[in-house]
């Protein structure tokens, strides 16, 4: 599925390669000693010249695995608020999932089933590499199964199939505070969140319905995380920004550029911010169902591809963005996506129904309350 | 009833010393301390606002105008303040309340037009979306209910309506300068702060939005505090005027009786000097 385009999701990276470009690394703090490896190739050819000696278990020394460790404690401690840790360098490029991996690295352990996906798909190049770099140095078995994973990295998507209490979920973040996009200024930005000031961010909720006439955010939707601080929930669909809400699992959001990592705990309300007479929604894919699988349920991609007896003309179809979900429903169409769990009919993420969430009762319990 | 009283009120520039009030003022003719080189932007300042009254603060250019303003509005500047400041229904001295007091104040009761343009806007969103922010801070959150305040507010500060939507740095100075009030006004603070209303503004554009802050404030019964180096302005809307020099008050009165009939050498100055 990887060699197709992923229209939907395709503009979401390339506007994040741009911004990424803009940003400075100053401020990153690198002490320690970098590793030094160009590739995962580089990297694993130099394990394997001199064996294990050397280096440490998970690729990161000790020191920096407890660096993570402590970072990321912290951040489940106070959720939703950004934590500085000293990122390293890793043979991947930045940008492609160094906070994300210096986080899985740090909490696998051999027992563990590691699994990754990039925009929903175990399959690309990326993703494989990742995967390799965690089961050669951590010694970890992979999967492509969300339901068999302990711990999940992924970039831009969380995946259909309802996440445990047991499972980790740790997400690539580019760009790290939601504010940005009002005041580039971080230093401001910090006094804001200090002083829980999100009156610049309602404006530009307010400014997008005066041109849009309804909130026209697409992924990175900003939410309030337990009702004090504003976090990006990373470049996630809005689609996925329900599931963090009141989720059994815990999701860890890894920042290497920026060397910045957050959390929100299991059972922490996540509250996507929204006008009590313009809500929050979903994207919507009416009529349409996965070209693959027939499901309606799931977030669905645009495809554009010949098919035979077409004269070369482009075809659009749509077929889902998890793929290994849509590999369970290929062959059990009927699979629910909490088939999995002792309990049933567990609300995670969107139904089949066309109807927008409520939300109306949440805004006005909140009014005030992020001022 | 008073509504704000502030009382031996001070704002230092610089580290301060034991004789910075000795080497400063009108008498010692400067607002720098000969000692440490503090500036003394204002001290031993004692002034009040009753609820819908105007008091007018006038004096030259570098009097300490704008420090008091900021002090009595509550906005952090780099000064460090001294003194005490009470206010109706709020218990103890606000300069040394803590930052959510002082944030609540300033969201909702008291409000601060900066001399700046810059200062109190952000000039990328637009004029309707600066206004919406107070909005929104203070906790509005239904959409309709904020736009047809703002559009409320546009209209009783004459700013063009189909010009709401467009960003603040394309409007003119006297637009700008309305958005501000506008804002100030949002969500019916009691007490207004007006820092040099009318800078940048032509004669006639001042005029008009003198005219219009003066209707509003009567309309609403809100008090204000209205800074000026220009007599006229202060005339036109201050009950009771302050005159200052060098960081210190030198005259105080009923705004009449000061344009009159001033006591202090200064102020007569000042008074021939606009006639
Ligand atoms: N940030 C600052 N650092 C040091 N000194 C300052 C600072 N801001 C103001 N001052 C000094 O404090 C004194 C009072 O300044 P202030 O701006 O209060 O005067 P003002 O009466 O408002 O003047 P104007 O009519 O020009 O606006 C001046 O001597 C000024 O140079
Ligand atoms: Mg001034
Ligand atoms: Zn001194």
């Amino acid at each position: 599925m990887t060699e197709h385009e992923q229209t939907g999701l395709a503009d979401d990276a390339s506007a994040e390669t741009a911004t990424e470009g803009g940003t400075n690394d100053n401020r990153q703090p690198d002490r320690g000693t970098p590793i030094r490896a160009e590739t995962v190739d580089a990297a694993l050819d130099a394990l394997h010249g001199e064996g294990m000696a050397g280096y440490s278990y998970a690729y990161l020394d000790e020191h920096t695995k407890r660096e993570v460790r402590r970072a990321t404690l912290k951040a489940i401690a106070i959720p939703g608020h950004q934590v500085p840790y000293a990122s390293r360098p890793m043979p991947l490029a930045r940008g492609w999932g160094t906070g994300g991996i210096q986080v899985s690295l740090s909490v696998l352990g051999p027992d563990d089933t590691f699994k990754v996906i990039d925009q929903g798909t175990d399959g690309s190049v990326n993703a494989a590499n990742i995967r390799r770099l965690a089961e050669e140095t951590a010694n970890v078995s992979t999967t492509t199964d969300t339901t068999e994973a302990d711990v999940i990295q992924t970039r831009h998507r969380i995946p259909e199939e309802v996440l445990c209490d047991d499972q980790l979920l740790v997400l690539q973040v580019p760009v790290t505070d939601p504010l940005r996009k009002v005041d580039p200024s971080d230093a401001a930005n910090r006094k804001r969140h200090a002083h829980r000031n999100y009156g610049k961010m309602w404006v530009h909720l307010y400014e997008n319905v005066v041109e849009w006439g309804e909130i026209n955010i697409g992924a990175s939707y900003p939410t309030m995380v337990a009702g004090r601080y504003l976090m990006s929930p990373s470049p996630i669909p809005r689609w996925d920004t329900p599931k963090l809400d009141d989720a059994d699992h815990l999701s860890i959001f890894a920042a290497g550029r920026e060397a910045r990592i957050y959390a929100v705990p299991p059972n922490t309300r996540v509250k996507p911010l929204a006008f009590e007479d313009r809500q929050f929604t979903v994207e919507r894919f009416p009529d349409r169902a996965c070209h693959l699988c027939g499901s309606e349920d799931t977030f669905l991609v645009e495809l554009s591809e010949t098919r035979d007896g077409s004269d070369g003309r482009f075809e659009t179809c749509y077929v889902c963005n998890d793929t290994s979900f849509c590999e369970k429903r290929h062959s059990d169409p009927d699979r629910p996506k909490d088939h999995h769990l002792d309990r049933e009919g567990v609300d995670w993420g969107p139904g089949t129904p066309d109807v927008p969430r409520t939300t109306a009762d949440d805004a006005a319990s909140e009014r005030g309350e992020s001022g | 009833m008073t509504l704000l009283e502030a009382e031996d009120v001070r704002a230092v520039y610089g580290d301060g010393c034991v004789r910075c009030l000795e080497t400063t003022g009108d008498r010692a003719g400067t607002n720098q301390c000969s000692r440490c080189g503090s500036i003394v932007a204002c001290a031993e300042i004692d002034v009040s606002v009753q609820r819908g009254e105007v008091l007018g603060v006038v004096g030259e250019s570098g009097s300490g105008k704008s420090s008091l303003a900021e002090l009595l509005a509550l906005e952090r500047g780099e000064a460090t303040v001294g003194g005490d400041v009470r206010y109706a229904g709020h218990d103890g001295n606000l300069l040394e309340v803590d930052y959510q007091t002082r944030q609540a104040l300033r969201t909702g009761e008291i409000a601060l037009v900066h001399q700046h343009i810059r200062d109190g806007l952000s000039l990328e969103f637009t004029g309707g979306g600066n206004v919406a922010e107070k909005l929104l801070a203070a906790g509005w959150r239904s959409f309709e209910d904020v736009r047809a305040r703002v559009s409320e507010l546009f209209e009783a500060t004459e700013i063009p309506i189909e010009r709401m939507d467009d960003p603040t740095s394309t409007y003119s100075g006297g637009m700008q300068r309305r958005v501000q009030i506008a804002r100030a006004l949002a969500v019916e603070p009691e007490l207004v702060v007006l820092d040099e209303p009318t800078t940048g503004l032509d004669v006639s554009v001042q005029a008009r939005v003198l005219d219009t802050f003066r209707r509003i404030q009567r309309e609403h019964g809100v008090a204000a505090i209205v800074v000026s180096h220009d007599l006229g302005v202060v005339r036109l809307l201050a009950d009771r005027t302050v005159v200052m020099r060098h960081g210190r008050i030198v005259e105080a009165g009923l705004t009449d009786r000061v344009m009159e009939d001033p006591h202090h050498e200064y102020t007569q100055t000042l008074i021939n000097s606009v006639i």
